[in-house]
């Protein structure tokens, strides 16, 4: 009836686990409680789960990302902690299974249910708003992306109290990751959840590209798309290309697993290496498709406080294509002691120093926009600066590991595992928070507390350094990734060191959360009435804070880069248009919601083998889809009076605060065209 | 969405029509279909092939006829309202030559240096 499930797989006798249900039980029950007391889930339901609205869904995928930044931020506190702990007589507190799944999670997490969730939702809240588009081209299809990626999420987190999860690392080769020797549910969670929330990853990738492609406002080219578009653009052409070969190479794991068939087992003519090869081809590009919108904002960014137009915004586009056709063709120097010849090897050792061309191009053009720029230091440009400092070095230890005779040495070192954090959270997760405390007011209306924001930068950043430079060290010296234990007592010192790194990480990330409660608190003071805090150069900026839920009431017209500045300074970026038109909108839909419940249903069946029950999440699924698809009502109108209601307020504020910005309000007599 | 957006729409839509080929586009696709699902069944089916060209002489007009099928069928071309459209193709089969070459030439140099018969037996000195 139940499959291999069985009540033995809740796991009874490790009291971490027990501790962390237990905790999560009481933290639930509060929340639900909370939310049940203020009659919130009505509010919740129709505002936000059921939303096509692209900025909610981008804030969603943002809250819940944060969520799981502290669950994978907890499994690294565990890691650096037993690793502190566990030197030659000392066994640590984590036994090697536990280690094992904790490590593998904390990967997962952090480049699936994390990085990604990050990148989509700043994507989905930008995006549009830079193009001058009311909406995505897709906007059910993008609701339906959000709830597979959540079904995906609630099964990793049901992993961790129900069966357990995969303890073969994040990119779960084979043979370890075979059924002969993973025999538990572990590899089929891994399996099944990065399934779920890769299907939602492609349909948005689809959502994106015909958004960039179809939907800019009248006259914006190609090359006049803001720079975070672009690289929104191409990285969704890399998700497009790339998340198929994940799929396809995780259906081959799985039917080893569930079908007993051998592509990647020892015997009977499997070949494992040949996994390790696809895996890559996806998993490079992947990494670019996460650091390039975070190139993108910092280049947002820097252009807005320099107080100048991005340098080299051409060099800025060719560049980022450049990566994205280059991405494909570096896959192996993830494995060059695989075993390929000395051909082999150089060829993907040359590649790979040949892509991290673009990416010093890049850097140099952000320096020149500094370059005699009025620099405003707040915390946005901080994380910015601190990016630039902190990704060179990342990426020169990237160029000294590409090539193949120094890889030989420290393959698989934890010098490895201190360059691609040294790249990911000086790159991605900086980035990141930069575009966070930078596009916040546009999504709610007022800007976030500077001092903790500042504060959180600040212990990040030492943190981080705290925690890696060490590991370095003990990569050079010889200590391997991924050990539960280790017999030189030589290298104690360094992973304390490193557990104390970790340690100011998470009062970096204790500051963003005050952050977001004293921004919140302090709402009224922080406000943004005027739509455009930064001084903006883009599109997002013209309209108000937050932004409106149709997002432009007129479509603005563009004949250049930076159309908003340019309006600006002609002083007609705020004028009113003469006489506003109806506005055609989609309708909120729950199937999304729906869809991605049944999902969660059809993979957790799968994972433990009851197929009654993924019978019913598969009928469910394609049953909600077909109602979709007979639904006619999917839209309606925004009267024209509605929107003018709107506008007029927005524009009555903005003559209030007048000149206090940067930029130049539209003269007065302008004004009373409308 | 919008109105402005509603013509976006439409204008893609006439261009569309526009390339929407004659008759005689689809009858001379049709055609060379025929002729060359004809061929790739001369080629096993005639016996005059040499055994040895048989596959590829399949896959030589299994191509043939992908490539007459996007251009009559699908009016992927040149002109301008299909310029993104064949740079996407382009793309793709960019990706696809990189990932199947790339994986075959990966795998087989693996092959010969680590399960060559003679390197199994080469004493480590």
């Amino acid at each position: 009836m139940f499959g291999k499930l069985t009540l033995d797989a809740i796991p009874y006798h490790e009291p971490i686990v027990m501790g962390t249900l237990a905790a999560v039980i009481l933290g639930g029950l509060a929340l639900f409680a909370v939310i049940t007391k203020y009659r919130l889930w009505g509010y919740l339901w129709k505002e936000w789960f059921t939303s096509v609205d692209h900025k909610k869904i981008g804030i969603m995928y943002i809250i819940v990302a944060l969520v799981m930044l502290l669950r994978g931020f907890s499994d690294a506190i565990m890691m650096r902690l037993q690793q502190a702990m566990a030197a030659s007589d000392a066994a640590g507190y984590l036994p090697p299974h536990h280690f094992d799944q904790v490590f593998t999670a904390h990967g997962v997490i952090m480049i699936f249910f994390v990085a990604m969730p990050f990148i989509t939702g700043l994507m989905n809240l930008v995006v549009p708003l830079q193009i001058g588009a009311r909406d995505v081209a897709y906007p059910f299809l993008n609701s339906l992306s959000f709830w597979l990626f959540m079904s995906g999420v609630v099964l990793v987190m049901v992993s961790l109290f129900v069966g357990d999860f995969a303890a073969t690392g994040w990119l779960a080769y084979p043979p370890l990751s075979g059924i002969q020797y993973s025999p538990t549910v572990g590899v089929d969670y891994y399996i099944w959840s990065l399934q779920l929330s890769g299907l939602g990853t492609t349909l948005s990738g689809i959502n994106f590209i015909v958004t960039i492609m179809k939907m800019r406002t009248p006259g914006m080219k190609l090359m006049q798309m803001p720079v975070f578009t672009w690289t929104s653009l191409v990285t969704n052409i890399l998700i497009v290309a790339a998340f198929p070969i994940l799929t396809v190479t995780l259906a081959l794991l799985t039917a080893d697993r569930y079908l007993d068939m051998h592509f990647f087992t020892n015997e009977l003519g499997g070949n494992a290496m040949m996994y390790v090869n696809m895996i890559w081809i996806w998993g490079h590009p992947e990494v670019y498709i996460l650091i390039l919108p975070c190139f993108g904002a910092y280049s947002e960014i820097v252009a807005t406080f320099s107080k100048k137009p991005l340098f080299g915004y051409k060099s800025m586009v060719y560049a980022t294509s450049c990566i994205g056709v280059l991405s494909f063709v570096v896959w192996l120097h993830h494995f060059f002691t695989m075993g390929s010849g000395a051909s082999v090897n150089a060829f993907f050792g040359i590649t790979t120093m040949i892509i991290s061309v673009p990416t010093g191009a890049k850097l140099f053009n952000w320096l020149f926009t500094m370059f005699r720029g009025r620099v405003e230091y707040n915390v946005p440009m901080l994380w910015t600066v601190g990016f630039m400092v902190t990704f060179v070095i990342g990426g020169v230890t990237g160029v000294l590991l590409a090539v193949p005779g120094a890889d030989f040495v420290l393959h698989n070192s934890v010098f490895l595992i201190a360059h691609f954090h040294n790249v990911i959270i000086g790159g991605v997760v900086f980035g990141v928070f930069a575009a966070i405390n930078y596009w916040f007011p546009k999504a709610f209306g007022f800007r976030l507390n500077e001092f903790w924001g500042k504060a959180s930068f600040w212990c990040w950043l030492v943190g981080f350094w705290l925690a890696f430079a060490p590991l370095y060290v003990l990569g050079l010296k010889g200590m391997t990734r991924r050990m539960n234990h280790y017999a030189n007592p030589d290298w104690q010192p360094y992973l304390i060191v490193a557990a104390l790194g970790a340690a100011i990480i998470a009062v970096g990330i204790f500051c963003t959360l005050v952050q977001f409660y004293v921004s919140i608190r302090d709402r009224k003071k922080l406000t943004d009435p005027s739509g455009d805090p930064w001084g903006g150069r883009t599109l997002e900026w013209s309209i108000s804070s937050p932004a409106p839920f149709y997002n432009f009431a007129t479509l603005p017209q563009v004949r250049e880069l930076d159309q908003f500045w340019e309006d600006k300074q002609n002083g007609v970026a705020y004028v009113q248009p003469a006489k506003y038109e109806d506005i055609h909108m989609p309708r909120n839909t729950g199937v999304g919601v729906v869809m991605g419940a049944f999902g969660t249903v059809l993979g957790f069946a799968l994972v433990w083998h009851i197929w009654w029950m993924a019978a019913v999440g598969l009928v469910g699924m394609v049953a909600a889809f077909i109602v979709r698809a007979y639904d006619r009502d999917i839209d309606y109108w925004v009267p024209a009076a509605e929107v003018e209601k709107i506008e007029r307020s927005r524009h009555a504020k903005l003559q209030q605060i007048q000149t206090t910005q940067v930029a130049p309000v539209a003269a007065p007599q302008r004004q009373k065209v409308a | 969405m919008s109105g402005a957006h509603d013509s976006h729409d439409a204008a893609h839509h006439d261009a569309a029509h526009a390339d929407h080929g004659s008759t005689k586009s689809y009858l001379i696709g049709f055609a060379l279909s025929v002729v060359l699902t004809l061929a790739s069944f001369g080629v096993v089916m005639s016996g005059l092939v040499p055994h040895d060209l048989m596959m590829p002489g399949i896959i030589v007009f299994g191509v043939a006829q992908l490539v007459v099928q996007l251009v009559c069928f699908l009016h992927m071309g040149t002109s301008p309202s299909q310029r993104s459209n064949l740079a996407i193709m382009l793309f793709t089969l960019l990706i696809l030559a990189i990932v199947v070459v790339g994986s075959l030439w990966v795998l087989h140099n693996m092959n010969v240096n680590m399960m060559h018969p003679t390197s199994h037996m080469m004493p480590v000195e």
